[in-house]
């Protein structure tokens, strides 16, 4: 291509990308700088501290710390399913294995709060699991509307974000390194910890990353399996939203998650470019 | 094989099952709800198909449904075309932009739902636009762009860059170059990213949530205001033929994915 | 020598503060093998993508057949390219393919079908119509990517590294197909690559660049018997290229001791550089030749030994199919013809020159 071409060419590779430049900004990048401005004023348009210092309020801080953790435990959980698991899927014939991973998929494309609502009639008073328990002649349990039925509804909404990662991390990994390793004097367990759960961090990461966000920041989870009494920090921006229509203090709130958020984001990307 | 490695696969395949037993137990229990003939869940009133033709004779459900189909059809395909000229865009930029572009890009997708849909709702309020059909697609629009972004990028970096090259050598113009050569080779990814973006647009509550106005309902925002109500026995009929479809659409994607990637192996085996 | 075809005027190309050509001209003969020769990053692939009008010269221009068409967009050049890695089209069949030049210039059906079907005979591919390339080996791919150019009947070949990626004995396999194709299409290959093997077997004139410059240009046996400098010795072949002094006309000194030479006209007792070949430099018994030395080394090499000799401090490499055991205390001697004397670089930039990779 001679360079008239070539420019011309580029030009028109830039004028493609203008739709999509001029939609990311209004549509991403605006909105966000909007949080925080919100976040930082007051009704009159001064700057202020004050709705973020809200979180500190008796009710919110219960929420947050409630939140971090249940979601700290739900993404605990969910790696200690998710490692074993993809160790063994990673075993199995490649057919099988890519099927068995599509089939993890699957369960998300069922309405998500469907879904959950279901665990209500699985875990509640007159639920599967207590009929059963009552035909068994043993004591019915009290699941519905506590923490544990907040984790176990995070834990199967977000279990696919995790594994998919980890298989992905493992499945990557060339046999032949764990087989050097053997080579080399390295018993299961040792290849095991200085070999393939090394290589494995960055699927890892990025799984505690894809699991930890969303089950800090739901709001869904635990108003259904909750009942409306245990308030995560989710709910608590959602209803300074659409039932205080408070935006500034709504706006405040989120600004505390973004910090967990950039958090997080920095750390995937530091591990990310080590992977690299 | 020794007696121990036989009980060490015994246990393996035992523990995979547990874990599909966790992750199907409520969607098969959802789907026995549609054909159970009692409105309360957890009682057994005998079998019926009575849910699935009441369904399509709920005006409300089936409004919703269209609102939640067009949406999705439309955001994926918008989003299609403009994420397709972005990547040929963000491909020829320097390091430094792209970067830049590529950032921007993750941040619908690591963002936390909510932050995302509070913050277009204070968009589309501060710019006194009514929230309805038209805020949620542009917000579907906005988490959508970037799937497909991110499913034709790795595609167009192994994109042989002589391919488009060779077209010109042979004779070809620039724009027949593109749409002869470059767009076939993109195309999986393409077809992936749409129907991923669809199916996102489909199943999304959080976001609609916030950027929805009155009259305006989807399936998921529907069923979420009906939770406390109880939910309508059509919803689970409904569902499990989305839940059907779905798992259509997901397996042709799985095939077209295995195909090429079954083209692209036996292409490096040679 | 016949009609010249493409010629390369003035052209220097620059990719930021990089210099990759310098002020090269360059002249490309009708019916030619010509091959650009070079380690990478010496400028050849980009003269090659300048010729096929994928890169436009910072100055200077390209002739063809004595138009200008330094300006003309790759789609309208009279030429085609067989790309590195093929870049076959991997949506389309084989004969979709090879047809695809003949079909944007909207040529009748039954036209293009002879023509593929002739460009598959001429490359061994009958019966590959419509196979996917990507399930067709690297040898059966570079075919097609060769029929995709032919059938569209160019004047000149351009070929990038075509073999690269072809194991030893299918490239050798190809080289002589390659030879065999172009006689018999009666055009002009201009051939890129790094391995002087492929250069020496293949061309009718090979370039030999680095960093941008031209370094020699000549027959295979030109380069390979008479290098003009230090860098054309040292990559082509193995060659003992040591410094020297020119002490007169026909006698040369190195590290100390006195060698007669053909060449004239060095001046008197200047620095220059000389290159004698390996299987030139014949083993004696120790003191019947021009210096004595110590093997140090010796390799088997299938159709001779390889050996070391250390010669008052400096290493002489030297083939014969007479092996002498490490350690052997041996006399060398040079046929006067077989020393190659080469001019030292004098500026700084012709240094660069020679200083290679």
């Amino acid at each position: 291509m001679n360079k008239k071409t070539k420019t011309r060419t580029n030009t028109i590779a830039g004028f493609l990308g203008l739709p999509y430049e001029v939609y990311a900004v209004i549509f991403i990048v605006i909105p966000l700088i909007m949080v925080v401005w919100y976040g930082f004023t007051d009704a009159s348009g001064h700057f202020t501290l004050s709705n973020v210092a809200s979180i500190a309020q008796p009710s919110n801080i219960k929420a947050l710390w409630l939140s971090v953790l249940l979601s700290v435990g739900a993404t605990a959980v969910c790696l200690l399913l998710s490692y074993p698991l993809c160790m063994f899927l990673v075993e199995t014939e490649k057919h099988a294995n890519s099927f068995l991973t599509m089939m993890l998929i699957v369960p998300m494309w069922m309405n998500f709060m469907l879904r959950t609502y279901a665990w209500q009639s699985i875990l509640e008073k007159t639920g599967i699991i207590n009929t059963a328990l009552t035909a068994l002649r043993l004591p019915t349990l009290r699941m519905i509307n506590t923490p544990g039925a907040i984790i176990l509804g995070m834990v199967y909404n977000f279990l696919p974000f995790m594994i998919l990662p980890i298989y992905n991390s493992l499945e990557k990994i060339d046999k032949n390194v764990i087989n050097a390793a053997r080579d080399l004097g390295a018993d299961a367990r040792q290849t095991f910890i200085r070999v393939i759960f090394p290589l494995s961090m960055p699927g890892v990461v990025s799984g505690i990353t894809m699991v930890f966000i969303p089950a800090l920041t739901t709001f869904v989870v635990s108003s259904l399996l909750g009942g409306g009494k245990i308030l995560l920090i989710g709910n608590v921006i959602e209803q300074e939203f659409t039932l205080a229509y408070d935006w500034h203090v709504g706006s405040g709130l989120s600004c505390v998650l973004l910090i967990f958020i950039v958090i997080s984001i920095v750390i995937s990307t530091i591990t990310d470019k080590e992977d690299a | 094989m020794t007696n121990e490695k036989v009980r060490a696969r015994g246990w393996k395949r035992f523990y995979i099952a547990l874990i599909f037993i966790f992750m199907y137990a409520p969607i098969f229990l959802l789907i026995i709800q549609s054909f159970n003939k009692s409105k309360s869940r957890g009682h057994w009133g005998g079998f019926t198909l009575g849910w699935y033709v009441s369904l399509f004779h709920d005006a409300d459900v089936m409004k919703a449904f269209g609102n939640t189909i067009l949406l999705a059809v439309i955001s994926s395909l918008v989003a299609v075309v403009i994420g397709t000229m972005a990547v040929i865009a963000m491909s020829r930029m320097k390091m430094k932009s792209r970067q830049l572009w590529l950032a921007v890009t993750n941040v619908p997708m690591l963002n936390a739902d909510i932050v995302t849909g509070v913050s277009l709702m204070l968009l589309f309020i501060t710019l006194r636009i009514e929230l309805g059909f038209g805020t949620v697609l542009l917000a579907h629009i906005t988490f959508n762009i970037p799937y497909v972004i991110l499913n034709i990028l790795p595609r167009y970096r192994e994109l042989n860059p002589h391919i488009y090259e060779a077209a010109l050598d042979l004779g070809a113009t620039p724009a027949q170059a593109f749409f002869k050569t470059v767009l076939p080779e993109i195309a999986p990814g393409i077809t992936s990213g749409g129907l991923m973006a669809f199916t996102m647009s489909l199943d999304d509550f959080i976001i609609t949530h916030f950027t929805t106005g009155a009259g305006m309902a989807t399936l998921p925002t529907k069923i979420y205001a009906e939770v406390k109500l109880g939910i309508k026995p059509e919803m689970y009929a409904l569902s499990a033929i989305i839940f059907v479809t779905v798992l259509f659409l997901l397996m042709m994607v799985n095939r077209v994915q295995e195909g090429s990637e079954n083209k692209r192996k036996a292409g490096e085996e040679a | 020598m016949n009609k010249e075809l493409i010629r390369l005027e003035h052209i220097s190309k620059s990719f930021g503060t990089k210099t990759v050509l310098d002020d090269l001209s360059l002249t490309i003969h009708e019916n030619e093998f010509m091959t650009l020769l070079g380690p990478s990053g010496c400028g050849k692939t980009t003269l090659l993508r300048i010729i096929g009008g994928f890169e436009m010269p910072d100055t200077g221009r390209v002739l063809f057949a004595g138009q200008d068409i330094t300006n003309l967009p790759p789609n309208r050049r009279q030429l085609n390219t067989v790309f590195q890695n093929y870049a076959l089209f991997t949506h389309m069949d084989v004969a979709q393919n090879i047809a695809f030049g003949l079909s944007i210039k909207k040529k009748s059906k039954s036209y293009i079908d002879d023509k593929v079907n002739y460009a598959l005979k001429l490359v061994g591919l009958e019966g590959f119509e419509h196979r996917q390339v990507t399930r067709l080996s690297g040898g059966q791919q570079q075919r097609v990517a060769i029929a995709r150019a032919i059938v569209n009947e160019p004047k000149v070949l351009l070929l990038d590294e075509p073999l690269a990626a072809l194991d030893l004995k299918l490239r050798q396999d190809m080289q002589y197909e390659l030879i065999q194709l172009k006689n018999e299409l009666g055009i002009t290959f201009l051939y890129v690559t790094h391995d002087q093997q492929e250069a020496l077997t293949m061309s009718d004139t090979i370039v030999v660049m680095n960093q941008g410059y031209i370094q020699q240009m000549g027959s295979p046996e030109a380069i390979y018997n008479e290098p003009e400098n230090a860098f054309v010795a040292d990559f082509i072949g193995d060659s003992n290229l040591f410094p020297a002094k020119f002490i007169r006309d026909e006698l040369i000194s190195i590290d100390g001791a006195q060698f007669k030479c053909v060449d004239r006209g060095f001046g008197e007792n200047a620095p220059v550089d000389i290159v004698i070949r390996p299987e030139d430099v014949e083993i004696v018994e120790a003191g019947h030749g021009t210096v004595d030395g110590n093997v140090t080394d010796l390799i088997f090499k299938g159709v001779h030994y390889e050996m070391c000799i250390d010669v008052a401090g400096r290493e002489w490499v030297c083939h014969s199919t007479r092996p002498h055991i490490v350690g052997e205390h041996v006399g060398i001697e040079v046929d006067p013809f077989n020393i190659q004397v080469m001019k030292k670089p004098e500026s700084e930039d012709e240094e660069a020159i020679t200083a290679n990779e």
